[in-house]
């Protein structure tokens, strides 16, 4: 079943006025044939039960949690802290010893008296116990919202603390409010890390000999880093770091070192991709380890870059003999999961990345769509200077970088720049809605009541979404998977990761359970009337 | 008991109007309680012969939750009783929170006594925001009075101080008293100050003349009245609490916009 423009309409006719001209502009269904335009990363309808989180979610959560050897301070109440506690399945593996904090929440646990009397002090001590009990690599220090209402000056306690124990201490202005989802917490992080870290370690280069690369924007949920950096390594990359997935401080300083920068989730580290290219003159990728046919095209694509035969040879050999091992393991599911439809809706990239997972295992994608994303990530980066700015954006300062004078290096010719770039998605990314097929339905924050309307009128076999919708949709009798944490499953990134999605999918179409639920309205009907008689 | 708050332009003088006009109010048998909402903590200095009192918000600091009343109430200059909310050095944290959290203290502690016929909350500036505005919210105060002179700043303060009174008006029960001159000797004051709160559906509810026994007193660490009790000064004091001990006059006030403030100066602010 699909759906038209006419029923689209009169599914927003039954919000009020002002609501139903603001969502509109959020909701489109895909013709190529058009130039479309979709409203994204404006203020959340209050009341409307949207699923996005807040700026401190974003540079705490996403971006600064999974750096293991450093030390992230929640500045504030406790409970914004407590609930940021390893809810993001960001694995980690323990290189120091004694230096994987991932399991640690350090908060200031701000009282009513820090909040009259200002929580600049009590941060400062925070600060000492912490250097004194975990001799951490680095700190963080995460600013929740009534630290900017008080106006503790955390800029200047971390410079005080950083000449007083001489590691490096980062403060992120990243309150709550900053921004109107997750996404500006994205932004002040990705400012922080390459003011403050990136281009602190000594190397000059890689190691010799090898395509040295970074991952950016991958997070290691469920492990997806570690079966990337499996395939990374088969063919003979060197990672020096990943953002900010298993990364920590130590890698992390190094990172201007690589001659390629891997685009994984556009949303969240594009910044420091496009300030690597200015500082160092490091071009990026936008690569998809999501989904067996877009890993391979990725790993076609990064042989093209460096454009040495030898690793284009070992880069078709790694994929057959990968292919060989999964294809047979991939052939039973394929057959369950077949001619099914999905909704997919994550984040500010795995919306996209999903999308073509689903495909390999036969699976339509009739909805996708983002929580926090912004315009190019879904009509592509040619659109970025039609942004207009508005007071929420204006709220994140943009860092200003320069070519740095010693470390500038292009990586690759104008020329061939110029030239690979016609081929493959080099320091650009084209969107999710280019590669979806016309009449599909794509929404930017999706909220409650379009949930439930949508599915009614799709009717799709998975809702791939989040925690707080999960449970909602369930009751409707639909299984629902979890993009965001895999529930508690994974890596479901690269050719291994393939496999362990389809059969967690596979589970989900073939259990029972769903034969159980009878949800209120097949049994009872949603409209009542009578028939009256009389004349025709 | 009768609540009442005081606001007005900072340094109009409001701490001094207030601790002269309970002195007055205490010597005519009144219980009076004064909670000083400055994070200055300065409201209760003539009352109390000096800056003595530890505020609640320090003591709050110093000792944690378990204080007793005695800590931060003393009893000043006619039996009144004394408090200061207190509040962070300048430039630092949350004084607006400071004084909700001091008034929520108070009220645990039992502050608020029935055989009090007053209690006076000494507000800092003009409601700079929400917990400014505490003394007016919540039903505690129910009674402002702004303290004004002809000065054009201070109108502007007094008609602003209006709007505040006017929202939560609305919401609660709270209502203008009336406006307090506290004479600069500017043009035509009295006219002015008369015509003003008029407008604002208000009265002029007593006109303190300027005089420089004000000034002798607090330097003396004192209330005029303490000082010196037959001077005209303190009489004009006992004149504004007996105005407000028997004013029947409540409002919600009408404030103006900018032109008709202006217009209003225009009118009666200029000798000709």
């Amino acid at each position: 079943m699909a759906l038209d423009e006419k029923n689209l309409e009169a599914m927003l006719d039954q919000y009020p006025a002002k609501v139903k001209r603001n969502r509109k502009k959020h909701i489109l269904i895909t013709n190529s044939k058009e130039e479309q335009i979709i409203e994204a990363n404006t203020r959340t309808i209050p009341g409307i039960i949207t699923n996005r989180g807040c700026a401190y979610a974003g540079c705490k959560g996403v971006v600064l949690g999974p750096l293991k050897d450093i030390v992230h301070i929640t500045h504030g109440p406790i409970g914004c802290g407590y609930y940021s506690w390893l809810t993001r399945r960001n694995k980690a593996k323990t290189e120091e010893p004694g230096k994987n904090f991932l399991t640690y929440c350090v908060s200031t646990d701000m009282q009513e008296s820090d909040i009259v009397f200002g929580g600049e002090k009590k941060l400062s001590k925070v600060i000492d116990e912490t250097v004194s009990i975990f001799k951490p690599n680095a700190i963080t220090i995460n600013a929740t919202c009534p630290v900017g209402l008080i106006g503790d000056d955390i800029q200047a306690v971390a410079k005080e603390a950083e000449k007083k124990h001489g590691i490096t201490i980062m403060a992120f202005s990243c309150e709550g409010y900053k921004g109107v989802s997750q996404s500006a917490g994205h932004h002040i992080a990705n400012n922080g890390l390459m003011d403050q870290i990136i281009g602190d370690g000594e190397l000059e280069e890689g190691p010799k000999g090898k395509y040295c690369i970074n991952i950016l924007g991958e997070y290691n949920i469920g492990g997806d880093s570690w079966e990337i950096e499996r395939i990374m390594k088969k063919i003979g990359y060197h990672i020096q770091a990943v953002m900010s997935g298993d990364g920590s401080y130590e890698e992390l300083k190094n990172a201007h070192v690589a001659d390629l920068n891997l685009v994984m989730c556009h949303r969240s580290i594009n910044y420091i991709a496009e300030m690597l290219d200015k500082k160092y003159g490091t071009p990026w990728l936008k690569v998809n380890f999501i989904g067996v046919q877009s890993t391979i095209n990725t790993l076609r694509n990064m042989a093209l870059y460096f454009g040495d035969q030898k690793l284009i040879d070992k880069t078709e050999e790694v994929i057959s003999s990968e292919l060989a091992k999964i294809e047979p393991q991939l052939e039973s599911y394929k057959k369950i999961c077949a001619g099914k439809t999905a909704f997919c809706f994550v984040g500010g990239s795995r919306g996209h990345h999903y999308q073509a997972l689903y495909q390999d295992l036969g699976i339509e994608t009739t909805l996708a769509g983002y929580e926090f994303a912004h315009r190019d990530d879904y009509e592509g980066r040619d659109i970025i200077s039609e942004i207009k700015g508005d007071a929420d954006s204006r709220n994140i300062p943009d860092l200003e970088v320069t070519p740095d004078d010693k470390r500038f290096r292009l990586k690759i010719s104008p020329e061939r720049l110029e030239k690979l770039k016609e081929q493959i998605p080099l320091s650009n990314y084209k969107g999710m809605i280019p590669e979806m097929k016309d009449g599909r339905v794509v929404v930017d924050d999706l909220n409650h009541f379009e949930t439930e309307e949508f599915i009614k009128a799709l009717n799709p076999d998975i809702f791939s979404s989040g925690i707080k919708d999960k449970y909602i949709v369930q009751k409707m009798g639909i299984p629902s998977k979890q993009l965001h944490n895999y529930d508690y499953s994974g890596p479901y990134a690269g050719f291994n990761g393939a496999v362990n999605f389809a059969k967690d999918l596979s589970m989900s179409f073939e259990s029972p359970t769903w034969n159980f639920i009878i949800p209120p309205w097949r049994e009872t009907p949603l409209l009542e009337g009578s028939i009256e008689e009389g004349e025709a | 008991m009768r609540q009442i708050a005081i606001y007005g332009k900072g340094g109009i003088g409001k701490s001094t109007t207030t601790q002269n006009t309970v002195a007055a109010l205490s010597e005519m048998g009144k219980k009076v309680m004064v909670v000083g909402c400055d994070p200055k903590a300065d409201s209760t200095r003539l009352l109390l012969n000096g800056l003595s009192q530890k505020s609640v918000l320090e003591t709050l600091r110093d000792e944690g939750e378990d204080i007793d009343l005695d800590d931060i109430l003393i009893e000043g200059y006619g039996g009144s009783k004394c408090v200061e909310s207190g509040g962070p050095e300048p430039g630092v944290g949350c004084a607006g929170r400071g004084i909700i959290t001091s008034i929520n203290m108070l009220e645990t502690l039992g502050a608020y006594t029935d055989d009090l016929d007053y209690v006076f909350y000494d507000v800092l500036g003009d409601v700079v925001c929400g917990g400014f505005a505490m003394p007016i919210r919540e039903g505690k105060a129910q009674e402002i009075y702004i303290v004004a002179s002809g000065e054009m700043m201070a109108l502007y303060a007094a008609n602003n101080i209006s709007k505040g009174v006017q929202k939560f008006a609305h919401s609660g029960g709270v209502r203008l008293g009336g406006i307090i001159c506290n004479s600069r000797n500017v043009d035509n004051e009295l006219e002015l100050l008369t015509a003003f709160a008029k407008e604002l559906g208000s009265h002029l509810i007593h006109f303190v003349p300027r005089d420089n026994m004000v000034q002798r007193a607090e330097i003396n660490k004192k209330t005029v009245i303490d000082y010196d009790p037959k001077e005209n000064q303190a009489d004009e004091y006992r004149v504004l609490a007996k105005n407000i001990d028997s004013n029947d006059k409540f409002v919600i006030p009408k404030p103006m916009t900018q032109d008709r403030l202006e217009e209003l100066l225009m009118e009666h602010g200029i000798l000709d």
